[in-house]
């Protein structure tokens, strides 16, 4: 087995004058050495549009990027090895942060507009105006497994990749690209992920295609397990945004006109910005009427790595966009921001969001109304006053905030899915389909629709691991979609099978096929009456074809990208969360108390794994909001590489009071069992925090009555600033 | 010239090999004993944890460790128990068993080090007696939001077991140290202080590890190769904890776990600071001496140590010396000690009861986190006034340092808000700290001023800890 790094950019921005690789070709346990040169196919690893290389061309575009591989007989040889490479650089300008990218002129796209009615004259006309700005950071996922890829040489040049990745059949098409192969040379298998959360959506192809690389000119099998600072280096993050806005609203709160601009750092190459940036558009609106609303997206191309996917796509920095603006006319109107967020949720004859699709399964007002009721918000809102009130050190602050999430990948040929499953001759089940597990235990919801199918025990039922050459051109496991998707498609092949068997049941002991029942005590045709492994082999006997495919692809969706018009989702998933926070005014330092979460799942397919994804979903959304702070300096690079200095939650950042419940209903479309997404609507009930943070620093404000600027993350140095913004006007 | 240890029981002696092997690559490459997980490769993260136990009195101290960063040749006369030693005939152990039951596990990456930390618990390791989210610090969870792990944990019931007989076996195998060579450089890992001192000796430059919680990274991250070392974990005199009834008395080697509790007992702020000092692995590794002996700025043990006025016994061959411990940070890297010298022990004087002490670590998340700015600050009183201070930082300047002005302007004064007030003006010339990914140079000046605010508020009743704060009843 051959162990490999990638030789890295110190610079920024620069074209490569010359690479002197003879001091890493000559290390100990060095078996190879490559460059772009040695790339037969396309050297690109971009999914969508063909703009990043695995190993650099002639250009520098980012620093840390790769420039050369090798592969050595330990993994410490290769990264010993990969640092001894002597490049000569020119260095070019550089556009690192979203200013200098827009003084640049340098953009992933043309700026994006998604608007309706008429902004500018609501805005004139509205009794109140407010504007104002903030930023916020991105990412780093922190999938506990860091990326991974064996490839293994096969015959007539095929290969094998063992991968850590949630879209097998990306990477097989891009390494088989990149190798001159069809794809039918390259089967991907993905058994778990440890860890993915949008992270191993795009970002896994370069490990990959290295591997791949490696395996395909030496023969011999290659590993890429990369070091947990490297791959923090190497791969992209959530995209941190900087938001202005100007809204217009009356004396009750109602928010009358919008003007939202937003603009995001993508980094190097375009990687999944696009749909990205959409979805933080789609979901500025997240609970709310928006009337006169004009959305501006500006999505900066810079010389840092590129941003990619992370758990809600972009979703996240839309809502936190909309959430701080109401918190905002709060404060200035002097009410309460749930009676504020109240006013203006959607509801009869205000339904329509900004991109023109109904919404037609509002349950956020109901929803808020219980949690409000079922966590005596109100009664602390007024206890958190008094103690405030008595308290000049500590100050609490508490806030509900909602969240609609659409459900559905916005560009629409991803959602559809397959799935195949085989009924063996002794009833046992296998089953296979597109979806890759990550912890979300979409393997465990999946396999319970097909034992649910055929009436048997779940342990009848063996998951195999996802590969490409069993359902092919699969979407990623992303978009909260993979139980929707795969649920549905394996669903229908398990029915197709259960229906031959029926027929086959009812022409064998002369019944109609509707008198042929499954339930976990057997099978019955008519009077027969039968274990379900004896219908199977007596199918096998009377050769009957006992695999099939399924196949299932979401209705009714369509959007106008040019117009930012349609209906990109399917159905919404909603949720509310209440949380108290308490900061220390004198060193910004804030926990966490209590944390009260209703939350929307449909029928659930599996409570405990709902719950988990909730929790967990949660947590995760706190962590970016507080304490995960990527710091990158002037040139780009990422200063907290590793989680010595990027700071994850823990066990006890957990809010001791920690209560989840599951909202009582049922998706109005026709999901699988009824069932919605899960994966990452939950994330940005963290909002809370930030928000309930927020009052908590207005209560230190004389008058309580000012909004501190805040950045996100919030971490202590930023909590003790704007604490400081009201001790000196 | 071999390293001998158990790996779940099974004997394992090593002649040729790179004394900077970690365990985990040993497990993972040698052994094929993958249950054990890389998530960082720098004690972070807690994936890799496994238990090693070593003779006590006896008996056997289990401590849950990072084997990411821990060295073969410290494992001599150790017994290691890995994931895989759990689970008899395909059934799960308790501690699984409660993990599985509340849905504990997601992707599972970081389950077996979590499985490790709390199979600690259920047998008695050092820090068994933690409550759970403070004993699983140093275990990263990205999935789950860790309501089931803590639940799963509070489910683990300690017992401890009779272990006398591994416990001969141990001491058996591992009587005397041992030491090895390879290519050319030779490495030691001796058992006394008079071992320890004759052979830094003759090796001067050698590289002296205690827990390797440090030097693993060297490792790890630098790709450094070890040269000459001597591993002074297991030197048995200098793991020693005296808590006299005027000064507490540290051993080098003492490991911070193990130190924990005596510093709690002497002031509850340092117990809070000791508990915040990385997760349960890493203290269950590091020790105070070592901490103290790299002499890094933004260590989070000397500050404190040098407020309650600690002395520092460093010994060679040629005898003992004994400093005040803040003489012993010279510059930024160097350290007052000369060579063939160890830290041989550290003596914290005991507070008396017209101390007013407040110590204080800033850092951007509470736990297994490093300061951005650490203080403290150690007020004697007499009759209203301040007779003596000693305020130190960490996280302020090149190395753990004294803020002099400040402690000029408290001394001989009143003690006050006005006087505090002064002194924290003072603070601010005391020091010129950077801007780095912890912190701006601003927010170190500002949040070090609002330490002795704190303090004074706390005399008042006023100050308290956001972490002692409970949610309002509803």
């Amino acid at each position: 087995m051959l162990h490999l790094a990638f030789g890295q950019a110190s610079e920024t921005s620069a074209r490569i004058v010359s690479m002197d690789l003879s001091a890493v070709r000559a290390a100990e346990g060095v078996v190879a050495v490559f460059t772009a040169a040695d790339i037969p196919g396309e050297n690109n690893t971009g999914p969508v549009r063909h703009d990043e290389t695995m190993l650099a061309d002639g250009e520098v575009v980012f620093p840390g990027q790769p420039l050369f591989l090798v592969a050595a007989t330990s993994q410490r040889s290769a990264r010993k090895a990969a640092r001894l490479g002597k490049v000569v650089y020119e260095k070019r300008p550089a556009a690192v942060s979203i200013a200098e990218a827009r003084k640049a002129g340098s953009r992933i796209e043309e700026t994006q507009r998604m608007a309706r009615g008429d902004c500018a004259a609501a805005l004139a006309a509205a009794p109140q105006r407010i504007s104002g700005e903030f930023a916020m950071g991105g990412q780093d996922h922190f999938y506990l497994e860091g990326h991974i890829c064996v490839a293994t040489p096969g015959e007539d040049g095929q290969l094998h990749l063992l991968c850590s990745t949630q879209h097998p059949s990306e990477v097989q098409h891009l390494v088989a690209n990149l190798l001159n192969l069809s794809s039918a040379d390259v089967t991907v298998e993905v058994r778990r992920l440890g860890g993915g959360f949008g992270g191993k959506e795009t970002q896994a192809t370069g490990f990959a295609a290295a591997a791949a690389l490696v395996a395909a000119k030496t023969g011999r099998p290659a590993k890429f397990r990369v070091d947990r600072d490297d791959d923090m280096i190497l791969t992209g993050k959530r995209h941190e945004f900087e938001v202005a806005y100007q809204v217009g609203f009356d004396a009750a709160g109602q928010i009358l006109a919008l003007s939202l601009h937003l603009a995001s750092r993508c980094g190097a190459s375009q990687d999944l910005s696009p749909a990205i940036n959409d979805r933080a558009m789609f979901h500025v609106d997240n609970c709310y009427f928006l009337p006169d609303v004009e959305i501006v997206s500006e999505r900066l191309k810079t010389n840092t790595v590129s941003a990619t996917a992370f758990r809600g796509f972009g979703g996240p920095q839309g809502m936190l966009a909309i959430e701080r603006i109401i918190d905002h006319v709060a404060i200035a109107l002097g009410k309460e921001p749930l009676e504020v967020r109240v006013a203006n949720l959607y509801g009869p004859g205000r339904d329509v969001t900004p991109y023109g699709m109904m919404v037609s399964d509002n349950i956020a007002p109901a929803l808020i109304a219980r949690l409000r009721s079922d966590t005596n918000y109100d009664a602390r809102v007024r206890a958190i006053e008094v103690s405030n009130a008595a308290s000049p050190v500590i100050k609490r602050g508490i806030a509900l905030t909602p969240v609609k999430f659409g459900i559905s990948f916005t560009t629409t040929h991803l959602n559809q899915a397959g799935a195949l499953v085989h009924l063996y001759a002794d009833g046992s089940i296998q089953l296979n389909h597109g979806g890759t597990e990550m912890g979300q235990g979409l393997y465990v919801k999946v396999a319970q629709i097909v034992a649910d199918v055929f009436a048997v025990p779940l342990t009848q039922v063996r998951v195999t691991a996802t590969r490409t050459d069993k359902v092919p051109n699969t979407s990623a496991t992303a978009a909260s979609s993979g139980a929707d998707l795969n649920g549905m498609a394996a669903h229908n092949a398990a029915m197709t099978i259960r229906e031959r068997l029926a027929a086959f049941l009812a022409r064998l002991y002369g019944c109609r096929q509707g008198d042929v029942a499954f339930s976990l005590e057997g099978v019955t045709a008519g009077e027969e009456r039968m274990t379900f492994a004896e219908a199977a082999r007596k199918a096998h006997i009377g050769r009957i074809s006992l695999s099939a495919t399924g196949f299932y692809a979401t209705p009714g969706i369509q959007y106008d990208r040019a117009a930012h018009r349609g209906r990109p989702f399917y159905y919404f998933a909603y949720g509310a969360a209440v949380s108290e926070v308490a900061i220390d005014t004198l060193t910004g330092e804030h926990r966490v108390l209590a944390v009260d979460i209703l939350h929307d799942v449909g029928r659930s397919l599996n409570p405990l794994i709902d719950k988990g994804q909730i929790e967990g979903g949660f947590l995760q959304g706190q962590g970016w909001l507080t304490t995960e702070d990527l710091v990158f300096d002037h040139e780009g690079r990422l200063l907290t590489h590793s989680p010595a200095t990027y700071k994850i939650p823990t066990a006890s950042d957990r809010a001791k009071h920690f209560v989840v419940n599951l909202w009582d209903g049922e998706n109005i479309e026709p999901t699988i069992n009824r069932s919605k997404a899960v994966g990452e609507p939950p994330f940005m009930l963290a909002i809370s925090v930030f928000s309930a943070l927020n009052r908590a620093i207005a209560a230190a404000a004389p008058d309580g009555r000012e909004m501190a600027q805040l950045d996100a993350p919030a971490t202590p140095e930023r909590v003790m600033a704007a604490i400081a913004q009201f001790a000196s006007p | 010239m071999t390293v001998r240890f158990l790996l779940n029981e099974h004997a394992c002696e090593l002649t040729e090999f790179d004394p900077g092997t970690t365990l985990l690559d040993y497990l993972r490459y040698s052994c094929r004993r993958t249950g054990t997980k890389e998530g960082c490769a720098e004690g972070d993260c807690g994936a890799c944890t496994v238990l090693v136990g070593a003779p006590s009195n006896g008996q056997i101290q289990w401590r849950a460790v990072n084997s990411c960063i821990q060295f073969l040749p410290m494992l001599h006369g150790k017994a290691v128990r890995t994931v895989e030693s759990l689970s008899a005939d395909g059934r799960l152990n308790r501690v699984q068993a409660c993990m599985a039951a509340n849905g504990a596990s997601q992707c599972g990456f970081c389950t077996p080090g979590i499985v490790m930390s709390l199979q600690g618990k259920a047998i008695g390791a050092l820090g068994c007696d933690l409550p759970v989210a403070d004993m699983l610090s140093g275990n990263l969870c990205r999935c789950t939001g860790y309501g089931p792990i803590i639940e799963a944990g509070e489910q683990v019931q300690t017992r401890v077991l009779d272990e006398a007989p591994l416990a001969a076996r141990l001491s058996t195998i591992g009587e005397g140290g041992t030491k090895g060579e390879w290519r050319g450089q030779a490495w030691f890992a001796p058992r006394t202080s008079h071992e320890l001192a004759i052979l830094l000796a003759d090796h001067p430059q050698a590289v002296m590890v205690a827990g390797a919680t440090d030097v693993g990274v060297w490792v790890t991250k630098g790709l450094r190769d070890l040269g000459e070392v001597i591993f002074l974990g297991d030197v048995a005199d200098l793991s020693e904890i005296d808590e006299g009834p005027s000064n507490l008395r540290l051993g080098g080697a003492v490991r911070y776990a193990e130190a924990h509790g005596p510093m709690a007992r002497l002031h509850p702020d340092l117990g809070e600071l000791v508990r915040r000092i990385g997760g349960l692995q890493v203290r269950s590794a590091a020790t105070v001496g070592g901490n103290i002996a790299n002499g890094s700025p933004i260590g989070d043990g000397p500050p404190g140590l040098i407020a309650l006025g600690a002395q520092l016994t460093l010994r060679s061959l040629s005898g003992r010396r004994t400093i005040p411990l803040d003489s012993f940070f010279l510059d930024y890297g160097k350290q007052d000690r000369r060579a063939g010298e160890f830290v041989e022990s550290i003596s914290i004087p005991r507070p008396q009861p017209e101390d007013v002490i407040h110590i204080a670590k800033l850092s951007r998340r509470f736990d297994s986190d490093i300061s951005a700015v650490c203080g403290a600050i150690k007020l004697t009183l007499d009759q209203g006034l301040i007779v003596d201070a000693r305020v130190a930082f960490g996280g302020m300047a090149a190395t753990p340092r004294r803020a002099r002005g400040c402690e000029a302007a408290l001394i001989g004064a009143p003690f006050s808000e006005a006087t505090l007030a002064f002194a924290a003006e003072a603070l601010r010339a005391d020091f010129a700290p950077l801007s780095d990914v912890r912190g701006s140079a601003r927010y170190r000046l500002d949040a070090a001023a609002m330490l002795l605010r704190r303090l004074w508020l706390r005399e008042q009743g006023a100050g308290i800890s956001v972490l002692q704060v409970e949610a309002v009843d509803g």
